[in-house]
């Protein structure tokens, strides 16, 4: 194992710019918030800034939207058509992909802030009705933002004439129901409509032209949102320093699996490599038990597997695109060398064929049936032709199997099941092998599924 | 199992008054239903198709999309296992073997005196604090087979009462209309709307 | 209106798409056809099967896009058949099969079935899938008339976007999720649209199948003819299947100017009604143990000694009642025959009708309603009397094409989409609407262009003056207004273009029935028409067919009126006679015959003729081309359906030769005591109708009669809803549940016209403008 990083100081940190409340006891509250700096962001862009003088800073900061896909938040606010009214702000807070574990605490531990953040991104975007989605499951987030945003009410910071300025905006929260799927933007607009949170296919439907209500609308990412109030304050180009100059800004990251010390971190973006959080005593202090990273997902479980190849690289945007993957949402699970692969692929497989909304062929029947097809490997009921048979029905959900990925279907929760039985079968091939000619793991791995050996078939 | 009450009836026309068309508070008055009955009755749902005006149809076709609401009674304590990814390499699947057994029930099922309903689930955010439970949506980390039985423990001793309500109720925060409510965006949807 | 067309290249072929046009629809004008499930032309696009896939040439190289969700752009290059696209259609299909049931040979859609076809033209030609298939029970019924079998389903969002979407009714939904996803109704709330057997023609597989065609027949066994039905005066294309020269089934045909492929319920499977064994096969002469069969020669010559007895007494004594059931030719062999005997006397409407003159005034189109601004409302419910009118009417509201203003004595199914509903009594509409044209909103509105203003009878309780009164008025307020008729029966237009209607100052149906009644009438001739079930006056109707020396009826079945006849002539009906029927709007269009018809049973134009020969006045007529061609030629309105090809399909709109006005007149009419509540008595699509009783499908659909009023009403009648009560005109007392709806207005009643049990025609008086009644409880 690579000790490089043993000594504290050795990795690159930075200011913790949307998470410095979390260790405050009162932080989620307003006097917390207000005491420790909260709404002078707001205060300044009310008092003393135009919209367009907001939107240029953002603009300016190039923050990525810190949902999965990455777009340039500035660039996505430019695409609202001129004059169309009323045009809305939703706020995705329905943070569900595997691995990813940030949006809650913001919304838990800093609620004023994201509230800070969507008054500032409605005034730039001169929204005047904003519309907060948490996820349905996150019962204290849920009442830490009821409880924000009746004092923001109580405080002029939402509502009619905030900060007695001529704007105003009104917040609805709201949540969801346990649906994955939601967290696509067109399938959260569908939900917010009060339907089926079934995605709407792109074109037509761009939330910015035909979004909420079929009025134009912009969707942002909880953290997205949560910086908002540190760009205002210190300007766009302050921010864009902290990061590398192609991921600008601090960004949160959650790392899971097999490490000594799973956490959630605020690390300057597109500078921080794998291996440093992995194994710095600033982050994640090294691989249980000093093993070693046999495969690790680099952002959340739709993207595509690295291995010990990839350790060394930054978390930067075009450089992990650029490798065939993504940091989608900041999710990284590590999978020491003890992790059946074959299992994982399939509780990963399972995740995406439970959550398919259903709307479109490929991705119903698709994830459904390479479910099937794994948990029948697993359960020692494997045929050879079934990795071809896998590779197959990936074909048809994802044309070429390839990164970024072609999909035959709607929305990429379909490609994103293809993602893991690429990344899996193409490296660890034997060990699927070995389960279709024995019914069990390869030796030297955890077969978590069974581990009081309850194999039925051996 | 009825329709809302009285009580429920004013918070749900509160809530339809915070948006745009009526039909966008469906998933809240879901919400509504389910803490007052602890699951989604038939009749509750006839009654939101007729506050939002839409068919009963229409709610239980939008209803059903969603995991967390149930047509039938469920445990007083949903207990979720998190089984996805970062749970499932560090023992999931074993301390749910154990909540089975612990409990008599598979994952899906509800214990004979109604306290308890398993239930094996996608990811809950709580990666860094695997393997993660929740019971009615309130988080347990890093649990264990140990602390998983005493968790069961105060749970049927009434000790978590007060952090954990019975199933139903999510955040019992409730946003306010406040009288500085502006509407401009409500009323601009209005007129967009007008035939 | 020509737009410019946009010049394509589809599979290596320049074509010139249209402006708007999908890139699906596209290829399938340039002959490059592209497999799809889940779209239809009539419906909004959703892409969800994933089939339509044709790669597009885009800045970056060729991508693969759904066609359905992707319009024509100026220069695009499309191609339908590259590997890719094959692949993923291969893919797809084989995705769809995995979870199929391959019950292909007991399954009414085997052998019509896109899925089976594309499976065969465009699928992998083998299953992967060792899998468990999913299960679901099979079939459910979902409604009294459509079975749904979740197995075979694949999800693709017709029948569901169709209820939601096109008819309004949104009983059937997805319920959960991923491939757990099912289509469902909500328990104990079945599919009950008036358009569910529609969302069995759009199935693209087996899994929704109509109760009266399930297990009927194979499609490759299936006849077809393309037809008009006649069931109402919409006039919807369809085509009528036969199999072993039985009626089987009717589908929809998509025609712009008309129903866009859409069928009610009633229409679609009323052809059961053709096939009953309840049918007239031989005539019937009464004898001195009431009717018995007889011959056609016997019954003729029978027929025609009444008739010259008549005449000698003279031509004022014979009266003709009905003719609107049939065709076109039909209408005019009998008007022809009235002409050469001078009879005078004749109506092809049953004092529920409107003054010819409505179709003299400045015509609109089916199709205006969906490009004028405004639409008038001054009709019955459409939904229950011309359901596809309704839909059309309903599209441009929800399109936001159209505003409507509808006038109306209670809530229909137009008033949740109407701009403006504006509840008054027909004595007070025509001065409502002179009130209400002096607001700037409506003024502003009606002058926004078009407007087209329906027109029937809202109330069968009170005087047709009334409406036609606010038509006039409405014609003032809005002198561009066009007007289309909302007359129900199927060929009423028809009918009375071609001659049945009161011809020199001679009285109609009321008129006709109160001579009888007083002994004036020595031979009456009901042409396929049932006064005792129709004339809203049940007294009236009793004396004038008691009072009528003879009464010969041509019918299809023995109604109420004809079981009363002297002779009884079968008469062929819809599918087994050929001709043309005439719709509300005036189109001319061809009804085929399918099938040889039931017994001995002729069509209502060969009796005229074979009538005419009994009675030494030769019509002429000696074949269907005969009778055709001398309507053609007799009839300037005919003149456009001379061309044979003129009335397939779209069919022509007849002409209207003498434009006529209308004069302003004040109806006024005594506000009823507050003791009473004025009576209004319309139509429901089910009822007591002959093509509903003798659909074995149907006749449970009809409501038992009742009598509803507003709850506040209710609370001030004092009794609870539901229960019995008496109802009481100048006429007579009924007994009937009283039910509360907020659909009502205060002070009315409303009972609806010929439902299960108690007739509202006892309390209805033709002589009276308005009925009043006093709700009692028991």
């Amino acid at each position: 194992m690579n000790t490089e990083y043993s000594t504290p100081g050795q990795v690159p940190t930075g200011p913790r710019l949307i998470t410095g409340r979390f260790d405050i006891s009162d932080g989620y509250t307003y006097d917390g918030y207000v005491r420790t700096g909260g709404y002078v962001a707001l205060r300044k862009a009310l008092s003393s800034m135009t919209p367009k003088q907001v939107h240029d800073e953002v603009r300016a900061a190039e923050i990525q939207g810190r949902g999965g896909a990455g777009f340039m938040a500035g660039t996505k606010w430019g695409f609202l058509p001129a004059d169309v009214h009323p045009r809305y702000l939703v706020v995705n807070g329905d943070e569900s992909e595997p691995g990813t574990y940030k949006d809650r605490l913001l919304m838990e531990l800093d609620p004023h802030q994201l509230i800070e953040g969507i008054v500032l991104a409605s005034f730039a975007v001169n929204a005047a009705h904003a519309f907060l989605y948490v996820r349905g499951e996150m019962a204290l987030a849920q009442e830490r933002l009821a409880e924000a945003i009746n004092d923001a009410y109580a405080h002029n910071m939402a509502g009619r004439n905030i900060c007695g300025s001529q704007f105003s905006l009104d917040i609805t929260l709201t949540w969801g129901a346990g649906a994955y799927i939601v967290g696509e933007e067109t399938a959260l607009i569908e939900s917010l409509e009060g339907e089926r949170g079934m995605p709407r296919l792109k074109p037509p439907y761009f939330p910015a032209v035909k979004g909420l209500y079929m009025q134009p609308t912009i969707v942002n990412n909880v953290e997205t949102l949560a910086n908002l109030p540190a760009i205002i304050n210190d300007g766009g180009g302050a921010f864009k320093i902290l990061g590398a100059p192609t991921s600008t800004g601090m960004r949160m990251f959650s790392v899971s699996g097999h490490v000594n010390r799973p956490g959630v971190f605020e690390v300057p973006n597109g500078v921080t490599t794998f291996r440093m959080l992995f194994e710095a005593p600033e982050y994640c202090g090294g691989v249980r038990n000093g093993g070693t990273v046999k495969a690790f997902i680099p952002g959340g479980v739709s993207a595509m597997w690295f291995f010990d190849e990839h350790l060394d690289m930054a978390l930067d945007k075009p450089t992990v695109d650029k490798a065939g993957s993504m940091l989608g949402s900041g999710a990284i699970v590590a999978m020491d060398q003890t992790t059946d692969m074959v299992a994982a692929c399939w509780r990963i497989v399972r995740f995406f064929a439970r959550e398919s909304c259903g709307k479109c062929t490929p991705c119903r029947e698709g994830t459904t049936w390479l479910e099937q097809v794994l948990r029948r490997i697993l359960d020692g009921q494997g045929r050879p032709q079934d990795i071809d048979l896998l590779f197959e029905i990936s074909e048809s959900i994802s044309p070429g199997i390839a990164w970024p990925p072609l999909q035959t279907t709607i929305c990429p929760l379909g490609p994103s099941a293809v993602s893991p039985i690429a990344s899996a079968v193409r490296r660890f091939r034997n060990e699927f092998d070995h389960y279709i000619a024995h019914g069990r793991p390869i030796d030297g791995v955890d077969d978590v599924l069974h581990p009081e050996g309850s194999r039925v078939h051996v | 199992m009825s329709r809302l009450n009285d009580a429920n009836i004013t918070i749900a026309k509160e809530i339809i008054a915070r948006f745009p068309r009526p039909k966008s508070a469906m998933i809240p008055l879901l919400h509504l239903a389910q803490e007052q009955d602890g699951h989604v009755s038939n009749k509750a749902m006839v009654h939101i198709g007729e506050l939002l005006g839409v068919t009963p149809a229409d709610v239980y076709g939008t209803a059903s999309f969603y995991e967390m609401f149930k047509f039938e009674p469920i445990g007083k304590y949903c207990i979720n296992i998190c089984t996805n990814i970062s749970c499932h390499l560090v023992g999931s699947w074993n301390l749910l073997h154990h909540a089975e057994d612990r409990l008599g029930v598979k994952a899906g099922g509800t214990t004979a005196d109604g306290m308890f309903t398993l239930e094996d689930v996608e990811c809950i955010a709580a990666c860094t604090e695997a393997p993660a439970i929740q019971v009615n949506y309130r988080y347990r980390y890093q649990v264990t087979p140990a602390n998983f039985d005493q968790l069961i423990d105060d749970l049927r001793s009434g000790r978590a009462d007060e952090e954990i309500p019975p199933f139903g109720t999510l955040s019992r925060v409730r946003q306010r209309t406040s009288e500085s409510w502006s509407n401009y965006g409500i009323e601009a949807q209005a007129i967009v709307d007008e035939r | 209106m020509s737009k410019k067309t946009l010049s394509i290249t589809i599979d290596g072929k320049t074509h010139q798409a249209q402006p708007g046009q999908l890139v699906i629809d596209a290829c399938q004008d340039a002959g490059s056809y592209v497999p799809f499930f889940c779209y239809h032309p009539r419906m909004t696009p959703v892409g969800m099967c994933r089939q339509c896939f044709v790669e597009i040439e885009g800045p970056r190289g060729p991508m693969m896009v759904v066609s359905c969700m992707t319009p024509v752009v100026e220069g695009q290059v499309v191609r339908t058949t590259t590997d890719g696209v094959k692949r993923a259609q291969q893919g797809v299909l084989e995705l769809l099969l995995a979870n199929h049931p391959l019950d292909c040979p007991v399954c009414d859609k085997g052998g019509e079935c896109p899925l089976q076809d594309q499976a065969f033209s465009h699928g992998p030609g083998e299953s992967r899938f060792v899998e468990e298939k999913r299960h679901f029970e099979k079939p459910i019924p979902i409604s009294d008339l459509v079975y749904l079998d979740r197995e075979r389903c694949i999800l693709c969002d017709r029948c569901t976007r169709f209820a939601d979407e096109v008819a309004g009714d949104p009983l059937i939904t997805f319920v959960s999720r991923g491939s757990n996803t099912q289509v469902l109704t909500f328990p104990d709330e079945p599919f009950s649209s008036y358009f569910s057997g529609n969302t069995v023609q759009i199935c693209p597989v087996g899994a929704l199948t109509a109760k009266p065609y399930r297990f009927k027949a194979r499609p490759w066994d299936l006849d077809q003819e393309e037809s008009t039905c006649t069931t109402c005066s919409v006039g919807c294309r369809t085509v009528v299947q036969s199999s072993r020269d039985e009626l089987v089934r009717y589908q929809g045909v998509d025609i712009d100017p008309v129903n866009w492929g859409w069928l009610c319920d009633k229409g679609r499977f009323n052809f059961e009604s053709v096939n009953s064994a309840e049918r007239l096969t031989t005539p019937l002469i009464k004898g001195e143990s009431g009717l018995a069969d007889s011959s056609w020669a016997v019954a003729l010559d029978v027929a025609a000694r009444m008739l010259r007895t008549a005449l000698a007494i003279g031509p004022e004594s014979v009266a003709i009642i009905g003719g609107a059931r049939g065709t076109n030719e039909d209408a005019f062999a009998w008007a022809k025959l009235a002409d050469v005997l001078g009879i005078n006397q004749r109506d092809a409407q049953l004092a529920d009708g409107l003054p010819p003159e409505i179709f003299s005034l400045p015509q609109a189109t089916i199709d205006d309603i969906n490009r004028a601004p405004t639409i008038i409302l001054l009709a019955p419910d459409l939904k229950e009397e011309l359901p596809v009118l309704y839909l059309r009417a309903r599209h441009a509201a929800q399109k936001r094409t159209a505003r409507i203003i509808e006038f109306t004595a209670h809530n229909s199914g137009l008033t949740p989409y109407a701009w403006r509903s504006i509840q008054t009594e027909g004595g007070k509409l025509a001065a409502v609407i002179r009130q209400v044209g002096t607001t700037t909103e409506i003024s502003d509105q009606l002058s926004r262009g078009d407007v087209v203003v329906i027109v029937g009878r809202m109330n069968l309780a009170e005087s047709p003056e009334f409406v036609v009164n606010a038509l006039a008025e409405v014609l003032h307020l809005a002198p561009h207004a066009r007007v289309l008729p909302a007359l129900r029966r199927g060929n009423v237009r028809g009918a009375i273009t071609a001659g049945l209607t009161p011809q020199s100052d001679a009285g109609g149906t009321a008129d006709i029935l109160a001579a009888a009644a007083s002994g004036k009438i020595e031979c009456l001739i009901l042409l396929g028409s049932d006064p005792l079930a129709d004339v809203p006056d049940a007294d009236l109707a009793r004396r004038g067919i008691a009072g009528a020396r003879n009464i010969i009826a041509i019918d299809t079945f023995l109604t109420a009126s004809s079981s009363q006849a002297d002779v009884v002539l079968p008469a062929a009906a819809y599918g087994e006679k050929v001709g043309t029927t005439t719709n509300l709007e005036g189109r001319i269009s061809n009804v085929a015959q399918k099938i040889t018809p039931t017994g001995t049973s002729r069509p209502d134009w060969m009796i005229a003729a074979e009538l005419s020969i009994a009675v030494g006045k030769d019509l002429g007529i000696s074949s269907y081309a005969d009778v055709h061609q001398m309507l053609i030629d007799s009839v300037p309105s005919f003149a456009p359906a001379s061309d044979e090809k003129s009335v397939r399909h779209d069919g022509v709109l007849m002409h209207h030769p003498h434009p006529v006005s209308l004069a302003r007149s004040d109806s006024s009419v005594a506000d009823h005591n507050s003791f009473k509540h004025r009576l209004v008595v319309s139509r429901k699509l089910y009822d007591g109708a002959q093509g509903t009783v003798n659909s074995p499908s149907l006749v449970s659909l009809a409501d038992d009669a009742g009598v509803y009023v507003h709850p506040l009403d209710r609370a001030r009648i004092g009794v609870h809803n539901g229960v019995d009560v008496k109802v009481t005109s100048n006429r007579a007392t009924l007994v009937l549940p009283l039910h509360e709806s907020q659909d009502v207005m205060i002070g009315t009643a409303w009972i609806p016209f010929n439902q299960t049990g108690t007739d509202v025609r006892e309390l209805l008086d033709l002589s009276e403008d308005v009925c009043d009644v006093r709700i009692e409880h028991i």
